[in-house]
C-alpha cells in the first residue's frame, strides 16, 4: 500500500448524496481478476450516455476539463451499498488519493483505507463551503495533523481517523502484515476456546 | 452487567484489542464467491502464504452464473474466467466448493443457512454486503471487501472496531398481505438508507418473533440497506427447529450442548443500546419503492412524495431519482405499468418465497406483455419447488422458472433488464443501473410482485386476496 502524508491539490466536486458503489463502478465491470484498470470505468454510467464512450455527458464533473486533482469531493453517505472493493480500486486507479464527504458508508471506508485512499469526513457546513469554491481552489489534507484546509480562504476543519489506521496509512503498512505478526496469539485463542 | 446479544457474541471472538484501535476479531465461517475472491488469492500467492484455516471457508459460484442452460459452458468469457479461477483457487487451497453443477450450488446467503453451516453465536463474513442475512440466526455476520477477504484467508481474523448498537422493535400483528419484506422496506422508509450506518442492529419485538427463519433472513439481509454493519435476531425455538437435521448441523449429544449454549444468546433485560426504534406492525401496508435508494419507499396506496413532503435525507436527490425512474412527484404508484417481474435474489428466493408466490398465482395467468422470471436461490430450493409441483403452477401462469444464481439482482450476468423498462423486483437494491444500465427497479415483496405479474401494473395485493 502506498503511504499518504499530505495531499495538496485541486478537487473534483460530485455534489450528489447517497452515491452507491454501483454508480462508482457498475457490476458489469467487476469481472477482472486483478486490482488494476478499474479507473477507466469509474462512474461509468454518469460519464457516458447509453454506455457509449463517444457520447460523454458534458454536465458530469469528471468530464469537465476545468476540474482536476487528487481529491474527490462528494455528497453525504458516500459509498453505500455493495461491498465491492473495486469501487476503492477504481477511485485510486483514476488518480484520487482522498475522498471528502460529510458521511461515509462503513464498508467503503474500510476498503478505501485498505488501499491507501483516505476518506475525510467533514461537517455538512464545511462540505458546502468546499462546493462553493471555484475550480482553481486547492485543498490541503494533512493526515498527521488530521486537518483539511481550503487554501484560498484558510478555513480549516479537523477530521477523525483511528490511530491504528492513521499509522498504517502514514507508513504504507497493511492489516495483513499486522495480523500475520499475531499468528501465535490467534492459535492460542483457537486452542483455548475448544 | 447486562449485555446485548451483539456484545455476548463479540466478546467471545476478540483475540486481542489494540490500544486506541480496533480488535482482532476471530471469524468462525468465511463464505466466498467468484467475484470478490480472485484478487485475495492473488495477494496470498504474492506473499507466498496459504489459506490458514481452509476448513472454515465455503465457496460457491453465484454472481456471474447464467440461469438458463447451466450444463453448458458459460458463454461470456470474463464470467467464465472468474468461475474457472474460483475452481482453481479452491482446489489449490483445499477449500470446499459448491460450484455449478453441484447439488448444493446457489446464492451464498441461501446455501449457508440451508446447509446448516450458519449457526447462532458465530462470526460470519463474506465478500458481499448481504452477508448480514446470516444474522437472522443470532450471529454477527457482515460483508467485507477483498483486502479483508485476504486478511481472513491469511489469519482467520479481521481488525474491527466495535460498532454502536441499535435495537429496532417491531411490535404487534401484521395486516393481511403484509410480509417480512414490507417490514424492512417500511423501516427503511422511516430511518433512511443511511439511518443505521455505524450500528449493529438487533431486530426484536413480537412481530419479529412470529416470523419464520426465511422471513427473518429477508429482514436481516436488508439491514445493510440502512447502512448497518450487521443485522441480527436472537435465536429461539424457530431457529433451532430450522437448523435441526440439516447437513452440517450438530448431531446427537453435540446438538443438545449447542442448543443449551444458543439459548443464552439474547439481549439481557437492561442491556444498553445507543439507539432504539419502535415500529407498529399494524401500521405497515404492502410497500413499494419509487426512487433510487431502498429508503425511498411508500405504502402501495400512497402517492410519491413531493419536495415538500419528503424527509430531509432524500429531498436533495428526489428530482434526480424521479427523472431516472420516469415518475412524477405526488403521483399514485398504484397503476404504474411494469414490464418485468423478478422474483429471486438473496433477499427473497427461498422455498417459502416461491410457495408464497405459487399459492397466490395458482389458477391465474401473467398479464400480456409482462416477462416474469422466478430464480430460485439454490439447487436445493429448485429441487424442492419441483418436488412440490410449484414449477407446474408457474408454467401454467406463464412464469419462467430459471436456474439458481444472483440473476437480475445486479446486472452482472446475462440476466439484465433493458434500459427504460420497469421491473418490480424482490431484490434489495433499486440503485440507478442496478439491474442493467438504464433499468428502472421497484422493490417489493414476493406477494406484491406476483400481484403485479398478474395485472401488469403496480397493484395493492390486498384487493386480490380472499
Amino acid at each position: 500500500m502506498k503511504a499518504l502524508t499530505t495531499i495538496q491539490s485541486r478537487f473534483v466536486p460530485v455534489n450528489i448524496e447517497n452515491i452507491d458503489t454501483d454508480q462508482i463502478i457498475p457490476a458489469r465491470f467487476l469481472k477482472a481478476t486483478t486490482r488494476e484498470g478499474f479507473g477507466e470505468n469509474l462512474f461509468r454510467d454518469w460519464r457516458y450516455y447509453n454506455d457509449d464512450e463517444s457520447k460523454t455527458r458534458a454536465d458530469f464533473p469528471l468530464n469537465m476539463s476545468q476540474f482536476d486533482g487528487e481529491i474527490l469531493v462528494a455528497g453525504k453517505n458516500f459509498g453505500c451499498g455493495s461491498s465491492r472493493e473495486h469501487a476503492a480500486w477504481a477511485i485510486l486507479d483514476y488518480g484520487f488519493r482522498v475522498v471528502v464527504s460529510s458521511f461515509f458508508a462503513d464498508i467503503f471506508r474500510n476498503n478505501a483505507l485498505n488501499n491507501g485512499v483516505l476518506p475525510v469526513q467533514v461537517s455538512d457546513e464545511f462540505l458546502q463551503r468546499i462546493f462553493l469554491q471555484d475550480n482553481n481552489t486547492e485543498l490541503t489534507v494533512d493526515l498527521e495533523q488530521q486537518t483539511i484546509r481550503i487554501n484560498s480562504t484558510g478555513e480549516q476543519e479537523h477530521f477523525d481517523i483511528n490511530s491504528y489506521k492513521k499509522t498504517c496509512l502514514l507508513n504504507g503498512y497493511d492489516d495483513i502484515d499486522f495480523l500475520l505478526s499475531n499468528k501465535a496469539d490467534i492459535e492460542t485463542f483457537e486452542k483455548q476456546r475448544v | 452487567m447486562a449485555k446485548s446479544l451483539f456484545e455476548k457474541i463479540w466478546e467471545k471472538h476478540v483475540v486481542k484489542t489494540i490500544d486506541d484501535g480496533p480488535s482482532v476479531l476471530y471469524i468462525d465461517k468465511h463464505f466466498i464467491h467468484e467475484v470478490t475472491s480472485p484478487q485475495a488469492f492473488t495477494g496470498l500467492n504474492k506473499r507466498g502464504i496459504r489459506v490458514f484455516r481452509p476448513q472454515q471457508v465455503v465457496a460457491t459460484a453465484d454472481h456471474n452464473v447464467p440461469t438458463l442452460n447451466q450444463h453448458l459452458p458459460i458463454k461470456e468469457e470474463l464470467s467464465r474466467l472468474q468461475v474457472e479461477a474460483l475452481i482453481k483457487n479452491c482446489a489449490e487451497h483445499g477449500i470446499e466448493l459448491y460450484g455449478l453443477g453441484h447439488p448444493f450450488q446457489g446464492i451464498v446467503h441461501v446455501i449457508g443457512p440451508e446447509l446448516g453451516i450458519t449457526q447462532p453465536g458465530m462470526t460470519i463474513v463474506c465478500g458481499d454486503s448481504h452477508t448480514s442475512t446470516h444474522g437472522a440466526f443470532g450471529s454477527i455476520a457482515f460483508g467485507i471487501g477483498t483486502s479483508e477477504v485476504e486478511m481472513v484467508f491469511a489469519s482467520q481474523c479481521l481488525l474491527q472496531s466495535k460498532p454502536k448498537l441499535m435495537r429496532i422493535n417491531v411490535e404487534g400483528v401484521l395486516n393481511k398481505g403484509v410480509v417480512s419484506k414490507d417490514i424492512v422496506l417500511y423501516i427503511l422508509s422511516k430511518i433512511s438508507a443511511s439511518g443505521a450506518t455505524g450500528y449493529a442492529v438487533e431486530f426484536a419485538g413480537s412481530a419479529i418473533r412470529s416470523l419464520s427463519m426465511e422471513a427473518r433472513m429477508t429482514i436481516c439481509n436488508m439491514s445493510i440497506e440502512m447502512g448497518a454493519r450487521c443485522g441480527m435476531i436472537a435465536p429461539d425455538e424457530t431457529t433451532f427447529a430450522y437448523i435441526k437435521g440439516r447437513k452440517f448441523a450438530p448431531q446427537g449429544a453435540e446438538w443438545d450442548k449447542k442448543v443449551a449454549e444458543w439459548k443464552q444468546l439474547f439481549s439481557d433485560a437492561d442491556a444498553p443500546f445507543d439507539q432504539e426504534v419502535f415500529i407498529n406492525a399494524a401500521a405497515i401496508e404492502p410497500m413499494i419503492t419509487y426512487g433510487t435508494n431502498p429508503g425511498m419507499g411508500i405504502g402501495v396506496s400512497e402517492t410519491i412524495p413531493t419536495t415538500e413532503t419528503i424527509n430531509d435525507t432524500d429531498r436533495s436527490g428526489l428530482a434526480k431519482s424521479l427523472a431516472y425512474m420516469g415518475l412524477e412527484q405526488g403521483a399514485a404508484i398504484k397503476g404504474q405499468k411494469i414490464d418485468y417481474v423478478f422474483i429471486g435474489s438473496c433477499t427473497n428466493s427461498r422455498i417459502e418465497d416461491l410457495r408464497m408466490v405459487a399459492s397466490f398465482v395458482k389458477g391465474k395467468k401473467k398479464a400480456d406483455g409482462v416477462e416474469v422470471w422466478i430464480v430460485p436461490g439454490s439447487k436445493q430450493v429448485e429441487a424442492q419447488a419441483i418436488q412440490e409441483g410449484i414449477d407446474k403452477i408457474f408454467e401454467e401462469a406463464g412464469f419462467q422458472l430459471r436456474q439458481p444464481g444472483c440473476s437480475a439482482c445486479l446486472g452482472m450476468n446475462e440476466d439484465k433488464i433493458p434500459a427504460g423498462k420497469y421491473c418490480i423486483s424482490t431484490s434489495n437494491r433499486n440503485f440507478e443501473g442496478r439491474q442493467g444500465a438504464g433499468a428502472r427497479t421497484l422493490l417489493a415483496s414476493p406477494l406484491t410482485a406476483a400481484a403485479a405479474a398478474v395485472t401488469g401494473v403496480i397493484t395493492d395485493v390486498r384487493e386480490l386476496l380472499n
